[in-house]
């Protein structure tokens, strides 16, 4: 296997863990103003205050790795989706100083508690958008985004950033199942079955919207003999939805949470099949995309040296605050 | 061709904005995570709880300052791509794994240990909190490491080639293109000013508080560290910002004719013009008052060396020169009034009244925001000091531009500089209201829940309710029932 594609699934790893860790964080934001201001809202709050530092840097891995190991793609997304980006970042500002700022004045803290809400869900519509603008195709001519600065804005990618909404909200309330007990534990309950219905209509909404954009994404997945190698993608889903739906009602602690993660996972497969070789659909592949070989060579050294003890000392810290989230918080 | 060139000057005005902003707070923290470690190393060395009580009470601000520099930051990793595409596309393999390394060995570090540094204490007991508090410092040394390494290719670029696509290639060393020329000096001015950065800010808090109470023992105790830190940093910096310049002169000689407002060249011997109000028009420094020879005699040790001026680079070429030597004078001036800082607090040390010199302690809260804009000063004069290039000599700044909409980047920077003003600066009355409340014995850590209905235990507890430093505070037990 080339570098290139070892890159490229590095880059769809970090993505992946952004989209899962910030997601239940971000989800938590969207959710926030259905916990009751006071114990509901700190405990919630302070079930991710101490990783989600650590949970939003997946996403500057993302960026930074885009940005290093395909230079062009990076180059060209980011100028093509340039008022979605702007607007992610500055829902990230609002979102991530909130942790901060809610705690220093009681006098303010309803302001902060709708500035994490509003950034919350800014920055996971936004992402949302970002990925339906990609799927649906970007003009390139000479290197360079050669669209106009509106052409992410269709109905298909407002589709796919409120999939991504709903998404989050789910990976948020069954996070607080896991986190919280008691009438707080039971809200949460109510909040995933919801989320988590709303979820999968959407992710199956996308599904068919792709099969209908693009004759390309089609032929992937209803021709012979591709089908038999992708089915598995669709029926595995429908499972883990489906018993994900069944823990949500009764289990009481970290089950709902996994399957939801699982959820995710088996449907950013699936886009992955789809866009599969591109890296902007159907203008740039990896290749055409990547970084030379010694670029590419260099991070890999620095990942697999890094990334395994990263993910061990992230686990540690997740460990040191496992359990059910005390009332006073943290301290 | 005209709506082109707004687009790019909104670009660089956007750059500029984000970037300045943004680098307030890593300078203040890279600092203050070292002070922190400091001080819970003395605390775990002597037991006293004046250094915890310290800790504590800086760990609050330091959390507000990492939040603000946490999501500053991120807006820059994406504002390559957003405002700069083409420069991330030719640049990209070159500086990209870089920026990945400084990703890898230090956002994930800092980010990782944070959680447990700010509320682990009662959690992983005294010795894992401290290791987790040296990942955090660690953490802010490795990522200025990293990014003043691609700041410095970009000013001083080695270790390249072009392709034919007009990439930039990474040759046949990394060593080359990381330890590039420029970027010792720069790495070791640009910590050694976070250093002063912090020691400032917290001599500033310490002399408020003597001034309120001189006998205040968590005042006098920051008071003093800051003050050893003014007098033995500031010599050492004042000698590795000569060295910079050195290095500067040698490698980017433009910058430093306009640092020294030289626009004519100097064969027998340059001025060293103290001020004076640069004309590029008329190609000279006007009201200038100048000591004859001296410049010469600074950077080419000798009274008599030739200097080359900026009659010898081309006019498209220069830099802004008045923005550049402004903004030089700036930073010096900086520096020695806080070498004066140092030196006074030491005849103070000496005659043992560090703490009754009310008027060292004004001078010190006057000087408390001072680091701020040395380094601000000091990035302009370097990052205007480049113009009119982005890759030194190699790329300009007016090709490296993406191909946005004039309107659009109006829109976003319109938003950037609402939103910083507004949250940053609210961030900042908050760090300033905790630096205004006096540090005391069994000081508060960083807390959630502390406000409202279940402060009722009140915020400052006397001396005997808290010695240890332990948390009044209900512990949280860990749920029997869970599992990860």
């Amino acid at each position: 296997m080339d570098l290139t594609v070892i890159w490229a699934f590095i880059i769809a790893f970090a993505v992946f863990a952004y989209v899962v860790m910030d997601g239940f964080d971000l989800g938590i934001g969207i959710l926030f103003p259905t916990f009751k201001a006071g114990r509901e809202r700190d405990r919630a709050m302070n079930s991710i205050a101490p990783v989600w530092d650590g949970n939003e840097t997946w996403l500057v891995l993302g960026g930074g790795g885009l940005f290093a190991a395909f230079p062009l793609a990076y180059a060209v997304i980011l100028p093509a989706t340039y008022p979605l980006i702007i607007a992610m970042l500055l829902g990230l500002v609002f979102r991530g100083v909130a942790f901060e700022y809610r705690w220093r004045d009681p006098g303010h803290q309803k302001f902060w508690d709708m500035a994490f809400t509003g950034g919350s869900f800014v920055a996971a519509l936004a992402q949302g958008m970002t990925l339906g603008a990609l799927l649906q195709g970007i003009d390139v001519v000479n290197r360079a985004y050669a669209g106009s600065w509106f052409d992410w804005l269709t109905p298909y990618t407002l589709l796919t950033g409120l999939g991504t909404v709903a998404g989050y909200a789910l990976l948020g309330s069954t996070w607080l199942i896991w986190k919280l007990d008691g009438d707080e534990q039971a809200h949460a309950r109510t909040l995933a079955i919801r989320w988590g219905a709303a979820t999968i209509v959407l992710m199956g909404a996308v599904s068919l919207y792709n099969i209908a954009l693009n004759a390309e994404y089609a032929a992937r997945w209803l021709s012979a003999p591709e089908i038999y190698y992708v089915a598995p993608v669709p029926i595995l889903t429908a499972i883990v939805a489906l018993s994900m739906l069944r823990a949500i009602l009764k289990d009481r602690n970290s089950k709902p949470f996994w399957l939801g993660i699982a959820l995710f996972f088996l449907g950013m497969s699936g886009l992955g099949v789809t866009i599969w070789p591109y890296a902007v659909p159907e203008s740039v592949t990896i290749w055409e995309a990547a970084a030379p070989y010694r670029s590419q060579a260099f991070m890999l050294v620095g990942v697999a040296l890094t990334l395994p003890l990263i993910i061990a000392y992230t686990a540690w810290a997740y460990w040191v605050f496992r359990g059910k989230v005390a009332d006073e918080g943290y301290h | 061709m005209l709506e082109n060139l707004d687009a790019l000057l909104l670009a660089r005005i956007q750059f500029a904005f984000t970037v300045s902003f943004h680098f307030f707070f890593p300078a203040f923290s890279i600092g203050l995570a070292s002070y922190l470690a400091v001080l819970e190393g003395l605390w775990l060395k002597t037991g006293k709880s004046v250094y915890l009580d310290l800790f504590k009470y800086w760990l609050k601000i330091f959390a507000i300052a990492f939040a603000m520099g946490v999501v500053s930051g991120i807006v820059m990793s994406y504002q390559f791509g957003t405002n700069w595409s083409v420069f991330s596309d030719k640049a990209g393999p070159v500086i990209g794994p870089l920026m990945a390394y400084e990703v890898l060995t230090a956002f994930f570090l800092e980010a990782g240990f944070l959680g447990v540094m700010l509320f682990g204490m009662n959690k992983v007991g005294k010795k894992l909190h401290f290791a987790a508090t040296l990942m955090v410092a660690l953490g802010t040394f490795v990522s200025a490491f990293w990014i003043l390494s691609v700041n410095s290719w970009m000013q001083t670029p080695t270790g390249y080639f072009i392709a034919e696509n007009g990439q930039f290639m990474p040759g046949e060393s990394w060593m080359e293109i990381i330890f590039n020329p420029s970027f010792p000096y720069r790495l070791v001015h640009t910590v050694m000013a976070a250093y002063l950065t912090t020691a400032f800010v917290v001599g500033a808090v310490g002399a408020w508080h003597l001034l309120k109470d001189r006998a205040n023992p968590h005042a006098r105790k920051m008071f003093s560290m800051a003050m050893w830190m003014a007098a033995i940093v500031t010599p050492a910096q004042i000698f590795a910002g000569d060295m910079h310049g050195l290095n500067t002169l040698e490698h980017q000689p433009a910058k430093v004719m306009a640092m020294e407002g030289h626009y004519q060249s100097h064969p027998e011997g340059a001025p060293l013009i103290l001020f004076g109000i640069p004309d590029s028009e008329a190609k000279t420094v006007r009201y200038a008052i100048e000591i004859p020879k001296a410049s010469s005699f600074i950077l080419k040790h000798d009274w008599n060396a030739p200097l080359k001026g900026l009659d010898t680079v081309p006019d498209e070429l220069e830099p802004p020169v008045g923005t550049v030597f402004w903004s030089f004078r700036i930073m010096v001036g900086i520096g020695f009034a806080m070498l004066g800082i140092g030196l006074w607090s030491l005849w103070g040390r000496v005659r043992g009244r560090l703490y009754d010199m009310p008027w060292l302690h004004r001078a010190a809260v006057l000087m408390g925001p001072s680091g701020f804009a040395a380094v601000l000063a000091g990035w302009i004069t370097t990052e205007v000091g480049r113009q009119p290039f982005v890759v030194y000599g190699l790329l300009r700044t007016a090709d490296a531009a993406s191909p946005l909409d004039a309107p659009a980047v109006a829109a976003s920077l319109l938003a950037f500089v609402l939103v910083y003003f507004t949250v940053f600066g609210i961030g900042v009355w908050y760090i300033l209201k905790l630096m205004g409340k006096a540090p005391h014995p069994g000081e508060y850590g960083v807390k959630r829940g502390d406000i409202g209905p279940i402060r009722t235990a009140g915020i400052t507890p006397g001396p005997t309710q808290n010695p240890g430093g332990e948390e009044t505070l209900p512990t949280h037990a860990p749920d029997e029932k869970e599992g990860v």
